[in-house]
């Protein structure tokens, strides 16, 4: 069997044993909480709303506004934590269960194991992203609307255009998430801890957002993990500027890279002993 | 290929700090044997088994299943090979046959064709739609059973099988091991229920805090025992004194009003005849020979071993 195909079987059941465990649907249900609760507040409250943050003050002309309003707010702590949730337990969980050693002692080598668990872990955090979108603009357009989108440079764009820039928005904010996926999954790897992961994961991300904002960092500022959550904004603006997302682009593949292949060296010569 | 033992370990060792968990371990399971890897608690026996399954990296030596090393040739050198170190775990939010399912997925070939077959085997047909979380532990013992013959193995590798299962479960398992190695199939079982071992192996091992204190036949081993006898006579003193002239007896001495005694089986026809001749009445000769259980206990708690030990840890 090749290699690849032998990842798609391994993947394809990360996938099934996620779908099978409840607490799946905790993050994923969280992520479409938090548009709709959103919404009904700000339907609840004619008045005021998150000016200070992009396409806040516009959020009430179009449902298409909601998603990327939304987007910034769950950057901070909630995709990491959702993102986490999942990945750092996906190797930990096994070890502490006892399954790792079931699913070594078969024919697929570690490396190919490794492969399925880092992609079903990128996997629930696009789906999550995708599913909190998916019901922003659904109960955005139900409150106010499926009108023009308001553009960062104040020019208004079609509904059409405007959901190609929230896919194209989506696309961009998602590497972040990976990143920290794969920290996570390295911390799954490393401490068999899928508590200590999770936390872990999520201190990181809290202290890329830290930095981003304490004075005297502004030099490091573009590299953090952090800023790349808001390079879609680049999407956003007319015409676009794409310096941001293609920093993004090569700042996130870095802090992928370097823990995935940390993880996976990790992965390869670890023993797996009694837990 | 073909002349390789299914299992050979040279040199084994497995140290966590300064403690030697595995101490040079050699080990050679042939085709065909049903060999009993034997220890108390805590000897090194699951961690030999980790190592042969590269599991775990040895710290020095090598483990090599029909030639191959798992650790240079990674899931290749699992190829024939199945099996289960402590208890087989699987998902518990799945169901027994969708936990087959999965490690079918994991294996090359058509283990999948073979997944209703192996539950009817082991008896969990009926089950099989239920999350493993509600099986007991025999159920999951049985299942571990079937998700090893999916892989069609020569080589079983079964740590504790027994384990947990009440009497008509262990008889099962017996009968099972029994039925395999019918089939051709090559079985390292480590266990420390004597009788089971004693019932199934034709080769053992016995280890004893890491190292191995005896690998041989079971045939061999019990022979090793010195023949010992129980003499019953209604004139125990004139009968002593026979005993002390004959040739070949040796280790005489007198318990609860009978005889004990060693001597080879030359010598108890000869003793025999002697007691007859000198009219000494003859109420019980019995032989008794050490079982398993004797031999291990007298491998695993000799404190000649346990000075080595000490230097060795």
């Amino acid at each position: 069997m090749s290699s690849a195909l032998a990842v798609a079987r391994i993947y394809r059941w990360e996938i099934a044993k996620l779908l099978a465990q409840k607490r799946t649907y905790l993050g994923l249900v969280a992520a479409m909480l938090v548009p709709t609760a959103f919404v009904v507040a700000l339907v609840v409250n004619t008045k005021g709303g998150p000016n200070d943050i992009p396409l806040g003050r516009t959020i009430r002309d179009t449902g298409l506004a909601v998603p990327f309003v939304v987007l910034f707010f769950m950057s901070i702590w909630a995709f990491p934590l959702i993102t986490a949730l999942v990945a750092g337990d996906i190797v930990a969980a096994e070890s502490h269960n006892g399954t790792l050693k079931t699913i070594l002692t078969r024919s697929r080598n570690r490396g190919q194991v490794f492969a399925g668990k880092a992609l079903a872990s990128i996997t629930y955090a696009i789906v999550a992203v995708v599913a909190m979108a998916t019901v922003a603009v659904v109960a955005g357009t139900i409150a106010w609307g499926f009108h023009p989108l308001t553009s960062l440079s104040g020019t208004k764009v079609s509904p059409a255009h405007g959901v190609g820039l929230l896919a194209a928005s989506i696309g961009v904010y998602v590497l972040p998430l990976i990143g920290i996926a794969a920290f996570a999954l390295f911390l799954s790897t490393v401490t068999r801890n899928s508590a200590a992961s999770v936390v872990g994961a999520l201190m990181f991300a809290l202290l890329m957002q830290l930095l981003g904002v304490l004075p005297g960092t502004e030099s490091i500022r573009p590299y953090l993990l952090g800023t790349q959550f808001d390079a879609w904004h680049g999407f956003l603006r007319i015409p676009a500027d794409f310096a941001p997302v293609t920093r993004a682009l090569w700042v996130c593949a870095l802090y992928i890279a370097v823990p995935l292949l940390a993880g996976y060296v990790v992965f390869l010569r670890r023993d797996v002993d009694s837990e | 290929m073909s002349d390789t033992p299914p299992v050979a370990t040279r040199g084994l060792v497995k140290r966590y700090g300064s403690i030697v968990a595995v101490d040079h371990v050699d080990l050679t399971v042939e085709r065909g044997d049903v060999f009993g890897y034997l220890g108390p608690n805590g000897a090194g026996k699951t961690t030999s088994l980790r190592m042969m399954l590269g599991l775990i990296r040895p710290s020095a030596g090598k483990a090599e299943l029909f030639g191959r090393d798992p650790l240079v040739e990674g899931a290749k050198a699992l190829e024939g090979v199945a099996g289960f170190v402590e208890a087989p775990r699987f998902y518990p939010y799945l169901s027994g046959r969708r936990n087959l399912r999965l490690l079918a997925d994991y294996d090359d070939g058509d283990s999948r064709s073979l997944i209703e077959e192996m539950l009817e085997l082991v008896e969990l047909r009926d089950r099989g739609n239920d999350r493993v979380g509600g099986y007991s532990h025999g159920m999951r013992q049985r299942l571990g059973i079937a998700a090893s013959l999916l892989r069609r193995p020569r080589l079983l590798l079964l740590d504790e099988p027994a384990t947990g299962l009440d009497p008509a479960g262990m008889r099962d398992m017996r009968d099972l091991v029994r039925r395999l190695t019918g089939e051709g199939i090559t079985v390292l079982l480590s266990s420390h229920l004597l009788a089971e071992v004693e019932e199934l192996c034709n080769r053992v091992a016995i280890i004893r805090k890491g190292r191995i204190v005896y690998e041989g036949s079971l045939e061999e081993l019990l022979a090793t025992a010195s023949s010992g006898y129980r003499l019953k006579s209604p004139h125990p003193e004139r009968a002593y004194v026979l005993c002390l002239q004959q040739a070949g007896v040796h280790s005489l001495h007198p318990v609860d009003g009978e005889l004990r005694f060693q001597a080879d089986e030359a010598a108890v026809a000869a003793l025999s005849i002697a007691l007859g001749q000198a009219h000494v009445g003859v109420t019980a000769l019995i032989p008794e020979r050490a079982s398993l259980e004797d031999l291990f206990l007298g491998l695993t708690e000799h404190p000649a071993t346990d000075e080595q030990d000490a230097v060795a840890v």
